[in-house]
């Protein structure tokens, strides 16, 4: 690659690059985590070898290309036909075959291999009409799946460091302006407005300041930040650049979460490529500015997403937090000056500056512009990745994007805003989802992870599992947050043991209070979200744990006995499904579990096809 | 210096200090574990904590670990607010369950009005409060020989891998600031023992009797360019000797 000497050498290589990318027929394969997982490597590499050999077959050439995540991870592996949008998904290597001797070679669909709506139980052809995709609107992500984030050239050809191009035209009092005016807002969770760490940060007067990108996202059940570093890394790239030329960075980390080794090989070659054509390094695209970037992994602490921990961290410290009444915009990595921004964050600034501030403010709603990326996980039919408008309500996310829920049982919660977030009962299904209106349901934004509970969940046991990830993660340097979560534990221990007592609802209120106001940083002080936000709307499935010594969803193992009816017809589906053998029956015969090997962990009644396993109270030994 | 109002009373303080240093000197009196004069504040312990506010900010307080909070002109503080002393005595609890044995916690607990915590106390109770004062101090004085190590509640001050440390030079800063006595260390004239490290004495060239510890006067002596013949005679004998030479030119 040439270096490239000036804006218009890149315009100029993109035109290019435009018509030698765009106008192909191409095969997507999904390469994303979750598809790789279900060996979509293996059926990308075996579809190569197909389309190779049989070159002169081939009525139309079709090129094929490795692409990041979909999102509809619940249906990889997905193949694409573009631009026909034929849409598979469950591709097996088997599979195949049948694809290129009907879809490459005649042009034809293979039906059984396409998206089939769950309700109407009909087939979809097309990508964009599957309801998943349909309802969404993509900003963040606009362009993982589309490119090869592994290939520098694809990613130009289909718009990548437009946005940059832009904003080396304009002043970087310009640029704050016009983040100022799309009104976005950090998508790490807290939702600091962007704008305003960049307009500190510049006033700042330092020769060295810092860009951090911050990419150790740790909730359980999030992925958008991984998706979005392995899908599109250049997108974050661009948004890096351009945030150091509007503040005066020379020097910019992304800090990567250990976990997602994938990523950091995306962004290495993503740098890499960017240094060799100019656009990262001295003096960008011939320009007065310069920049770049270092990659810092971590070390699976989950306390290093918070900023400050995380800052402690790319100095080679250990990640703990300190106190923030000095803002990292004033004395952040190395004491200097440093903007700290989110993934999202970063991979949106490029599209606003490209299309203006007024355009992404148009989304959304009057606090919460734009648009944001969800994790759609739990119990819901479609689970995967999604963006959506700020303000699209709950009902929607899980019902018309989400399919609803898993077997159409009953919708219990949704637990959002990951470890610091709570949960939202069905009565507030129609709340539009943004920073504000989840706050006040008691829970947050956190990094978009959105996790579907239905009937079957205990909140009792949704908030100690919560408070046991907390007690492992939590780094132990204020008293509040490392032994007051060790107590909340210990009651809840007791709790699903049935050894629990009404007071134990008021002790738990009194140090969530505390825990809130006297920990030291943001771990601690939302530490409590989960179990109070369970305790305000499931308050009766406690006083059910506490004072009749039963779980009403049949989870807490202590409390509740399975047992078979004698309507059961013998189809043994529990028998074999069974994790401690504890159901015995021959096949057509009424089956039976033997109480002393049940470990009451429910997996045959939620396997029964018939619904003639029952859980009721169980008679404690000890009284 | 500015202007600060602390429960009502106006004081002048340092711009920019650590207010928590502020109100002691004007002799407020916080709770506070984790602070010393000697080592830069962490703001570990959460005793400290106040509340403040200013003229300008329409009512909105916020409650802040003073120990690392710096002083701004105008703020208004308040060291009793309801809310601050609930939280300090919630912390306190916990603190007893952690180490209900502990003199220095029991005393500060009972101000508080705590005879016993409401938690479940820990069946293996320890003094130690993790305010991480002497790992703090081992920074300073350039060994980090000491860290905390682990994170959560499986936390504890510990050399590396638990071994005699390498870097300990045995100056026993560690100890002598511990402010619950948790790190304890033996000694004699000759020898002295911490963190299963033991250190042999340089003896004074006079009387005999131990002075520094060998690692203790290289240390020093090396890094920080002080003369190895200060560490030739205990304080008592250079006192003697230098008042005799004193004395024999005053005459």
């Amino acid at each position: 690659m040439k270096k490239l000497k000036s804006l218009k050498e890149l315009s100029d290589l993109r035109k290019k690059l435009e018509k030698d990318y765009n106008n192909k027929k191409e095969i997507f394969v999904c390469c994303g985590t979750g598809c790789r997982a279900n060996n979509s490597l293996k059926i990308a590499e075996e579809l190569e070898k197909i389309l190779k050999e049989n070159k002169k077959e081939i009525p139309v050439i079709r090129y094929l290309k490795k692409t990041g995540c979909h999102g509809f991870c619940e249906r990889g592996p997905l193949v694409i036909f573009m631009p026909e949008e034929i849409f598979y998904c469950k591709v097996k290597e088997k599979d195949i075959q049948e694809i290129y001797e009907k879809t490459v070679l005649k042009n034809e669909v293979v039906s059984r291999l396409l998206y089939k709506e769950p309700r109407e139980k009909k087939e979809i052809e097309k990508y964009k009409e599957i309801p998943f995709y349909k309802n969404q609107y993509r900003i963040a992500m606009r362009n993982i799946g589309k490119v090869d984030p592994f290939s520098i050239e694809d990613s130009i050809a289909k718009g990548a460091y437009l946005g940059l191009e832009a904003a080396l035209k304009m002043k970087p009092e310009e640029i704050i302006e016009e983040i100022k005016k799309s009104g976005l807002r950090g998508r790490g969770g807290a939702g600091f407005l962007t704008w305003r760490k960049w307009e500190a940060a510049r006033k700042e007067k330092s020769d060295v300041k810092y860009i951090i990108c911050n990419g150790d996202e740790g909730d359980p059940g999030a992925f958008k930040d991984r998706s979005i570093m392995e899908g599109d890394p250049h997108s974050v790239i661009e948004g890096m650049i351009i945030a150091s030329y509007a503040i005066g960075a020379k020097e910019g980390y992304i800090y990567v979460r250990d976990e997602y080794p994938l990523a950091v090989e995306t962004l290495k070659k993503a740098i890499e490529d960017c240094r060799s054509l100019g656009i990262l390094g001295k003096n960008i695209l011939g320009t007065s500015h310069s920049f770049d970037i270092k990659i810092s992994r971590g070390g699976g602490a989950f306390v290093c997403g918070e900023s400050s921990a995380l800052i402690r961290s790319v100095m080679g410290k250990v990640g703990e937090p300190r106190a923030k009444y000095i803002h990292a915009t004033e004395k952040g990595l190395y004491d200097k000056p440093t903007v700290l921004n989110n993934v999202e964050t970063l991979s949106d600034v490029g599209a606003i500056i490209l299309k203006g501030g007024n355009w992404f403010a148009s989304f959304g709603t009057e606090k919460s512009k734009g648009t944001k990326c969800f994790s759609l996980v739990g119990k819901v039919k479609n689970t995967g990745l999604i963006e959506l408008p700020m303000g699209t309500t709950l009902r929607q996310i899980i019902y018309d994007i989400g399919g609803g829920i898993v077997k159409d049982k009953k919708f219990k919660a949704v637990q959002t805003g990951g470890p610091s977030g709570g949960c939202v009962p069905e009565a507030l299904l129609d709340l539009p989802v943004d920073y504000e209106k989840l706050t006040e349901a008691g829970s947050m934004m956190g990094s978009g992870g959105m996790i579907v509970m239905d009937e079957r969940t205990c909140m009792v046991d949704v908030a100690r599992y919560f408070l046991k990830f907390l007690l492992e993660e939590s780094c132990g340097k204020c008293t509040p947050c490392r032994e007051g979560l060790r107590q909340l534990m210990a009651i809840y221990e007791k709790i699903v043991k049935g050894e629990g007592k009404e007071e134990d609802l008021d002790k738990i209120k009194k140090l969530s209070s505390a825990m809130k106001i006297a920990s030291l940083c943001d771990l601690g002080r939302s530490a409590p979200n989960p179990v109070l936000s369970t305790l305000k709307y499931f308050e009766e499935e406690y006083i059910a744990h506490i004072k009749d010594k039963f779980c009403p969803a049949g989870v807490c193992s202590d409390l509740v006995i399975y047992e078979i009816l004698q309507t059961c017809n013998g189809c043994g589906a529990c028998r074999r499904i069974c994790p401690v053998s504890a159901i015995v029956g021959k096949q057509k015969e009424i089956h039976k579990i033997i109480e002393e090997k049940c470990i009451s962990c429910g997996s045959c009644y939620d396997v029964c096809p018939i619904n003639v396993i029952i859980y009721k109270k169980k008679e404690l030994k000890n009284g | 210096m500015v202007e600060i109002i602390v429960d009502g009373k106006k004081i002048k303080a340092r711009e920019g200090n650590y207010l928590l240093r502020e109100l002691k000197k004007n002799g407020f009196k916080i709770p506070a574990l984790c602070d010393h004069l000697a080592v830069e504040p962490w703001g570990g312990c959460r005793l400290c904590l106040v509340k403040i506010t200013k003229e300008d900010w329409k009512g909105w307080s916020k409650i802040v670990a003073s120990c690392l909070y710096p002083v701004e002109d105008g703020l208004i503080v308040l060291t009793k607010d309801k809310e601050v002393e609930e939280a300090r005595k919630e912390v306190l609890n916990l603190m007893v369950a952690r180490s209900p044995q502990t003199p220095k916690v029991l005393e500060l607990a009972k101000e508080y009005g705590i005879e016993k915590t409401s938690y479940e106390e820990y069946k293996e109770p320890t003094d130690c409060i993790l305010c991480g004062l002497c790992t703090r101090i081992c920074d300073q004085l350039g060994m980090s020989a000491i860290s905390l190590v682990g994170r959560g509640i499986g936390r504890e001050v510990a050399p590396p891998f638990n071994l005699e440390p390498p870097d300990c030079i045995g100056c026993l800063s560690c100890a002598y600031i511990c402010p619950t006595n948790f790190i304890k260390f033996e000694e004699n004239e000759k020898k002295r023992k911490i963190w299963g490290k033991e250190f042999e004495k340089l003896l004074c060239k006079n009387c005999g009797c131990g002075i520094v510890t060998k690692a203790e006067a290289e240390y020093f002596s090396k890094k920080q360019g002080i003369d190895p013949t200060v560490f030739e005679l205990c304080d008592k004998c250079k006192r003697e000797i230098y008042s005799k030479k004193f004395e024999e030119l005053q005459k």
